[in-house]
């Protein structure tokens, strides 16, 4: 027997791969022209899609951006781009941006709006991307005062001494939970915040403005407008429903009778109302609640009505995460010697909010596009202003340019806290349910 | 020898510190905090009243409401009451929400479906419908469409003349003009009549003869179909009688229709306007298409999410149980992905129904812009207004509720 082998020196050279796979041709063929019926489909589609660009892409292109009145615009498309051209009108968003975005707020005060909004990115970003520092929390949590106070102006001291006030009721309450129960404490904290914002802080701000006078040129609510009022309600009600929100999951799911009924009262009645008859009762019921003589801020009241209203849905959504949680970890914090509190807060809740964050932030989505809704009680927000510049004598008849620019916006904010809310829940996927 | 039995004395510190007692200190607290706030809230709104010398009744309802309302199903004139406007409010309110909630089932299912498609180009305008109706408030696609309606179609002018720049669609019987859509009316040449009820409500009797022996033809089907059912499963042989069983729900109503001398009342120029017809408001359009179409893409994502539960060893199961594709859908993945679905769908049809008292901005005049709007503005009785306004609200959130729950609990899986 000879020792006959075959040992392979040289390799083949690797095929190129076969014309379907990988190549655009094959793409093509597999994902739009498998078989008639989608043939037929890709088609009418295609057409469709041909014949929109062809609609809208000459009216948004053949366009004017340079004119003070809507006549003005039309006679400049019909020189430039030739007569019979019907192209957009963008010349009234380069007018009126400043207008659509701040509203009536003084024109030499937009930079304490935008130093807002640049200090609430600050404040946002440690929520948002855990990575950066903790330290920068301590500026979130006075973002909320050093806003109000940049927004309206006014004293310095009636935001610092609220949230000194808030400080000072906190601590208490942590010393006397400590010596002498929590509940205890959260009493005793809760009646300290209610009287010192009831009888406190009004006074006491005012003498400290008499011996120090530190403000800021005050601006009135009803010069508030535009997309700067939307992006107020909207995150106050963000920032405020969420807290809210838990405590009522809680309350629902909790044994004790009364403060069950309770809550479920409030959130199957604010359920079963629209948004825009709670915002009737800011505008006009609102005052009759209140004492006689008190008359709160506009503004202050929808932001309340909002909150309110989303915290009912924010409480379903985190209840159904709750729900979904199996009972096994509620027994295991029992196991633990946890008590209510901290078993809620070590062991329930981080799970529960997990698996409720596209809930959560939906709620969100439509809590920022409700805002839009006060248009209806008169203030002037984007849908509002656009209303009103389209009775500007200048910009009478223009339609779409304005709706278009405002949808942008909104799809813009309410797109990215889609795409936030998808990474969020990528990035606290542990395998598991 | 027996030890000392625990003493059990109460002290204060118990209702603190003592599980037993502690729940009740809280429940007694939260109960007082409630109290407290709506006898404070009562007691304030009674002063505020008071100053302003107005008192709570409710007697302005049968007051004339002297303004018109453009939209009216029932008889109404500026001499009846504010109830009766109220009432017309709110059959207008669930006309747009019955509709609505149709039309958003329809196109989101079909959207949902096809969002699903491996055709990449209907996947991806699918997704760009979704994206686009969810990330724009409702209110803007409301008045965009009315825009839409008012900027785009012809005015009823230009449907004038022998050359007329429009014309009437569908074999000359639909006229869709800038200031509302007119439809063909059903008309009967020796109709029964109305009859009123209870002097409020009058009610088409052709309507009602036409719906009886629709309601009986479907049930005489069903009973068809049962008897069928019966001689299959006992002797094996499926009698045929699809044939009759549509012929019992049709020809029937047909007979009625031709003993009642039915025709089609078209819509007609006459002056400025288009005269016969059922007229549907443009305000009524933008409402309902704009609902529609928000509310299709949430109920879309809603069946995509329902279709894609199931896995798809279901639809594997079903196959190798020998069961085609149809029945493979209709009795393995539909029943399991509606007991998916049903739930968020429901509460999509409230928030629908909710959505249409936005019809204020558009002007079409549902409860919110009878009470809510003009009967508060007149009477200025906000408070009664407001609060019967959520009170109708909350009924009707709660009876849709009420009914899909129902539904949703005969789909529910019976575990045994």
């Amino acid at each position: 027997m000879s020792s006959l082998s075959f040992v392979r020196e040289t390799m083949l050279p690797s095929s190129t791969p076969p014309t379907m796979e990988g190549s655009v041709i094959g793409w093509v063929r597999y994902n739009l022209f498998n078989g008639p019926f989608n043939s037929i489909l890709t088609l009418l589609f295609g057409a469709f899609i041909v014949f929109i660009m062809y609609e809208i892409l000459p009216w948004v292109f053949l366009s004017s951006w340079t004119a003070t009145s809507l006549q003005e615009c039309r006679d400049t498309i019909a020189l430039v781009h030739g007569e019979g051209t019907t192209g957009a009108c963008w010349a009234v968003i380069r007018e009126r941006y400043l207008q659509l975005f701040y509203g009536f707020y003084p024109r030499e005060l937009y930079w304490r709006v935008n130093l807002t909004f640049l200090f609430m990115l600050v404040a946002l970003a440690p929520v948002l991307f855990p990575k950066l520092p903790r330290q920068l929390l301590y500026f979130t949590g006075i973002y909320p005062f050093l806003g109000y106070w940049l927004l309206w102006g006014g004293t310095i001291w009636t935001p610092f001494l609220t949230f000194a006030g808030l400080i000072v009721a906190f601590l208490v309450l942590n010393f006397i939970s400590e010596k002498r129960g929590l509940l205890l404490g959260v009493i005793t904290g809760i009646l300290l915040i209610v009287i010192w914002f009831v009888f406190g802080v009004i006074p006491v701000a005012g003498l400290f403005n008499n011996a120090l006078p530190l403000g800021i040129e005050i601006v009135e609510s009803d010069q508030f407008g535009g997309f700067t009022l939307s992006v107020i309600i909207g995150s106050s009600g963000i920032a405020a429903s969420l807290p809210i929100g838990i405590l009522l999951a809680l309350g629902r799911k909790s044994d004790l009778f009364i403060v069950k009924s309770l809550c479920v009262g409030f959130i199957e009645f604010i359920r079963g109302v629209p948004l825009i008859t709670l915002l009737f009762v800011a505008s006009t019921l609102l005052n009759y609640f209140m004492p006689p003589g008190t008359n709160f801020d506009i503004i202050l009241r929808v932001v309340i009505m909002v909150t309110l209203f989303s915290s009912a849905y924010m409480a379903e959504v985190i209840r159904g995460g709750l729900a979904a949680l199996p009972k096994g970890q509620y027994e295991a914090g029992d196991a633990l010697g946890l008590d209510y509190w901290k078993s809620m807060r070590l062991i329930i809740l981080p799970q529960a909010l997990k698996v409720s964050i596209p809930g959560i932030v939906s709620t969100y989505i439509g809590l920022f596009k409700d805002t839009t809704l006060v248009s209806i009680i008169g203030l002037l927000d984007p849908i509002g202003l656009s209303g009103a510049i389209r009775s500007d004598t200048a910009w009478n008849g223009i339609v779409w340019e304005l709706y278009a620019f405002v949808a942008v916006i909104f799809f813009v904010f309410c797109f990215a806290m889609s795409r936030y809310s998808i990474y969020l829940e990528k990035k606290l996927e542990t395998g598991h349910r | 020898m027996t030890e000392a039995p625990l003493k059990k004395t109460f002290t204060i510190g118990m209702l603190l510190y003592d599980t037993r007692y502690r729940s009740m200190t809280i429940q007694i607290f939260a109960l007082v905090c409630f109290m407290l706030l709506v006898s404070w809230l009562i007691s304030n709104t009674i002063q505020n009243l008071e100053t302003l010398g107005k008192g709570v009744e409710l007697w302005f309802l049968f007051e004339p409401a002297s303004y018109d309302i453009n939209q009216k199903l029932i008889e109404y004139d500026s001499r009846s009451t504010h109830l009766r406007a109220a009432f017309v409010g709110l059959i207008n309110t669930l006309i747009v929400a019955i509709l609505g909630c149709i039309t958003a089932t329809v196109l989101g299912i079909i959207i949902g479906i096809l969002r699903l498609s491996r055709n990449w180009i209907v996947a991806k305008i699918m997704t760009c419908w979704v994206e686009m109706f969810r990330n724009v408030p409702v209110l803007l696609w409301i008045v965009f469409f009315m825009a839409i309606l008012i900027e785009t179609f012809p005015t009823p002018s230009s449907f004038r003349g022998e050359n007329a720049e429009s014309s009437l669609l569908l074999w000359e019987s639909v006229a869709v003009t800038n200031r509302g859509t007119y439809l063909p009316e059903p008309l009967f040449h020796n109709g029964l009549g109305d009859v009123s009820i209870f002097g409020v409500v009058d009610v088409s009797l052709d309507f009602v003869a036409f719906l009886i022996i629709l309601v009986v033809g479907i049930l005489v089907s069903n009973f068809l179909k049962k008897r069928a059912d019966a001689t299959q499963q006992a002797t094996g042989r499926r009698p045929l009688v699809w044939p009759y069983r549509i012929a019992v729900i049709v020809i029937p109503p047909l007979i009625l229709l031709y003993v009642l001398g039915f025709y089609l009342g078209l819509p007609e120029l006459k002056g400025f306007n288009f005269k016969g017809g059922i007229y549907l408001r443009n305000s009524l359009i933008a409402l309902w298409l704009a609902l529609s179409c928000y509310t299709s893409a949430f109920i879309a994502e809603i069946v995509r999410a329902g279709i894609m539960a199931i896995s798809k060893g279901q639809t594997e199961a079903a196959y190798s149980l020998g069961l085609r594709p149809g029945p493979t859908m209709n009795l393995v993945i539909l029943p399991q992905a509606l007991r998916v679905i049903i739930p968020p769908l429901i509460s999509q049809f409230l928030n629908l129904t909710k959505n249409s008292s936005l019809a204020i901005s558009v002007g079409y005049m549902d409860i919110t812009g009878t009470l809510g709007g003009i009967t508060l503005n007149q009477t200025g009785r906000e408070l009664e207004t407001i609060l019967l306004l959520m009170l109708v609200f909350l009924s009707i959130s709660l009876s849709i509720s009420a009914v899909m729950n129902w539904y949703n609990s005969t789909v529910k899986i019976k575990e045994r």
